[in-house]
């Protein structure tokens, strides 16, 4: 039955991208994006935002390490708070499609843009690899398969989507996407919740209630730094996502962008509410779980068996492989997007070249790399945004004196410091001792590090600042409705291809 | 403005003695109340009027990020200081619940969107106001 589940989610996806050919030419997305609603589009950005990670990483973090976990999901939803009041309505209102557009509308440099889209791709790629593991993980857990075909059969599918063009226009597939994924938690855990009443309620055990249960109990070595920097990662990391910006988009006005990032906020908080039952359900039912990330898929067999635990693991399953394929296609689409218009010469065989890269690299460092938890992994990705793009936005968004060079150096000494730490964790780490911990959570100091050197740097060489940062920023805050000259830059990517 | 031109205006005034008296058949009113240049205008041009009104906006709108960006900095940082400090309050129970999983897994996502409703709600104002202000005919 979990079988039938996957081949349905995989074949009404193979299916949208085929019908989605008619709708796929940019503009067709643009006039769409028109009549957007705010729930439709905050829809559409939970689908999707909600990835592997937060459909099975965090409940299986949670089972092992306990109530200190319990802050990456409070981290990935607060990020939209710190996204709403700093970035997004003078965002949508660059009129940027992605960040190396935005880096280009503020700084008006061409390197400024190209390091920009260098590091999209990065950190595309790094998101890309642990929703592809996770894919391998959930066929095994479910059908046996070895744990390569799960990781290329969504790979494939997504090259197939992306290619076809379908899929990623049409902000509907998106939106049902997230009601079908709070669906395939939320109707489990009701179950899961009566199993575990007419199991006499018991609680954790005692040494578990002595420890797992308590934030700051010895869990992990130097707890109090690890979360700190999860918590700066994670709160900053957020607008730094190359896939959820080009969402913002979509919106009509900066007003439409505000008013959509509080419902994302809604909707994920509605969402994050289930992760942590999970995790605590299975201290109790799975403690022996070697791959934790699999405690969502292992729950309902465990706790209720016979035909309803098969009928509850398919719903799981099917919403798993829809957190996959969602994420993976929107990270994929942004990151094959600039990799075709910014590294490669542009136009349609370029973006057909750029999606095969986007799609294999990361499968072959899902294959190659050892598997850490698809949380954590993400989390990675998390620190290298906010140690790049969140300097790069907040301060060209509020900071007039920023200069070219500032941000250059800002985004190679903040970016690189994060990339490193998370290339020396993934390929040989984890370590021990208080530089494991610096490598593992490296945000709490690469991202003042990068915030520090964008500033100074800008300080010394305040002959680079661009010249037409007092229109950029008439056109960054003031609302749409006055009658102002807000320059005349386009985003090129929204004209071409 | 610099003060050089009015001595000169006034010059040919201490040539005579006393000026000449005019009859006033109408209050200048309408050459006091010259055409004002409108705001919009002068944020265009990019006159020091205009950056005066965009900084002001600017400052508006940052100051109330920053008070958002704050209070959720003191909330979600003194967290885990609150919970190291007084190490009692991790065995506190909220109906049935431990207190830093009722927080952290339940009451904080409510939290969070409140605040950002009433941030939305005051950044529109702001907005409304900076519009009134360079828009007044």
């Amino acid at each position: 039955m979990t079988l039938t589940a996957i081949v349905i989610v995989v074949v009404a996806a193979v299916l949208i991208g085929a019908f989605g050919i008619r709708f796929s030419s940019t503009s067709d997305f643009y006039v769409a994006s028109r009549t957007v609603s705010p729930l439709w589009n905050a829809s559409a950005i939970g689908g999707e935002y909600l990835s592997a990670a937060s459909f099975l990483g965090v409940a299986g973090l949670i089972l092992s390490f306990g109530a200190d976990m319990l802050w990456l999901p409070v981290g990935w939803t607060g990020g939209y708070l710190v996204l709403l009041v700093l970035v997004s309505a003078p965002l949508r209102r660059s009129g940027a499609y992605t960040l190396p557009d935005f880096a280009e509308a503020r700084l008006e440099s061409m390197p400024v843009r190209r390091t920009a889209s260098v590091l999209v791709v990065l950190i595309g790629w790094l998101y890309l690899m642990p929703q592809f593991q996770s894919a391998g993980l959930v066929l095994r857990t479910v059908t046996g398969a070895p744990v390569w075909a799960g990781g290329l059969l969504v790979a494939v599918v997504v090259a197939v989507n992306v290619l076809s063009g379908g899929m990623r226009s049409i902000t509907f597939v998106q939106a049902f996407q997230y009601w079908l994924k709070l669906t395939a938690l939320a109707v489990p855990v009701v179950f899961l919740l009566m199993a575990w009443h007419a199991d006499g309620a018991p609680a954790v055990s005692a040494a578990d209630a002595a420890t797992w249960q308590v934030p700051l109990a010895g869990g992990k070595e130097y707890g109090l730094y690890s979360t700190y920097s999860l918590i700066l990662a994670t709160f900053l990391g957020t607008m730094g996502l190359p896939h959820v910006l080009v969402r913002f988009y979509t919106n009509p006005d900066g007003r439409a962008a505000r008013r959509t990032t509080l419902v994302v906020l809604s909707l994920l908080g509605a969402f994050y509410l289930l992760p942590a039952l999970y995790g605590w359900l299975g201290r109790m039912y799975a403690p022996d779980l070697v791959r934790t990330d699999a405690v969502v898929l292992t729950l309902p067999g465990r706790m209720i068996g016979g035909t309803l635990g098969d009928v509850l693991t398919a719903l799981v399953t099917a919403g798993a492989f829809a957190a996959f394929l969602s994420t993976s296609s929107g990270l994929t689409v942004s990151v094959a997007g600039v990799i075709a218009q910014d590294l490669l010469k542009g136009g349609v065989s370029s973006f057909r070249a750029a999606t095969l890269m986007a799609v294999a690299v990361p499968l072959a460092l899902a294959l190659w790399a050892r598997a850490l938890p698809v949380a954590d992994v993400v989390g990675l990705a998390f620190a290298v945004a906010a140690s790049s793009f969140c300097p790069l936005l907040v301060l060209g968004i509020w900071w007039r004196r920023l200069s070219t060079t500032g941000a250059l150096a800002g985004l190679f000494v903040g970016g690189g410091l994060a990339c490193s730490a998370v290339l020396a964790t993934i390929i040989a780490g984890p370590y021990d001792g208080p530089a494991g911990a610096l490598l593992a959570q490296p945000a709490a100091w690469t991202v003042p590090v990068a915030f520090a050197v964008m500033v100074s740097v800008s300080f010394l060489t305040p002959d680079r600042v661009p010249a037409g940062v007092a229109r950029t920023m008439v056109r960054l805050h003031t609302p749409e409705n006055l009658d102002l000259d807000r320059g005349d830059w386009r985003s090129r990517s929204s004209d071409g291809s | 403005m610099s003060p050089e031109p009015r001595p000169a205006r006034r010059a040919p005034l201490g040539r005579h003695d006393t000026p000449r008296r005019v009859t006033v058949t109408s209050p200048r009113t309408a050459a006091a109340r010259r055409p004002r240049y409108p705001a919009t205008r002068e944020i265009d041009e990019q006159t020091h009027l205009g950056e005066v009104y965009m900084r002001s906006l600017l400052r508006t709108q940052f100051r109330l990020a920053m008070f958002v960006c704050t209070v959720l900095a003191c909330v979600v940082c003194g967290l885990p200081l609150l919970f190291l400090a007084i190490p009692e309050l991790r065995e506190w129970d909220l109906l049935g619940v431990p207190l830093p999983w009722a927080v952290l897994a339940g009451l904080i996502y409510p939290a969070f969107v409140l605040g950002a409703w009433l941030y939305v709600r005051q950044a529109e104002r702001n907005e409304r106001h900076f519009a009134d202000l360079v828009e007044r005919p």
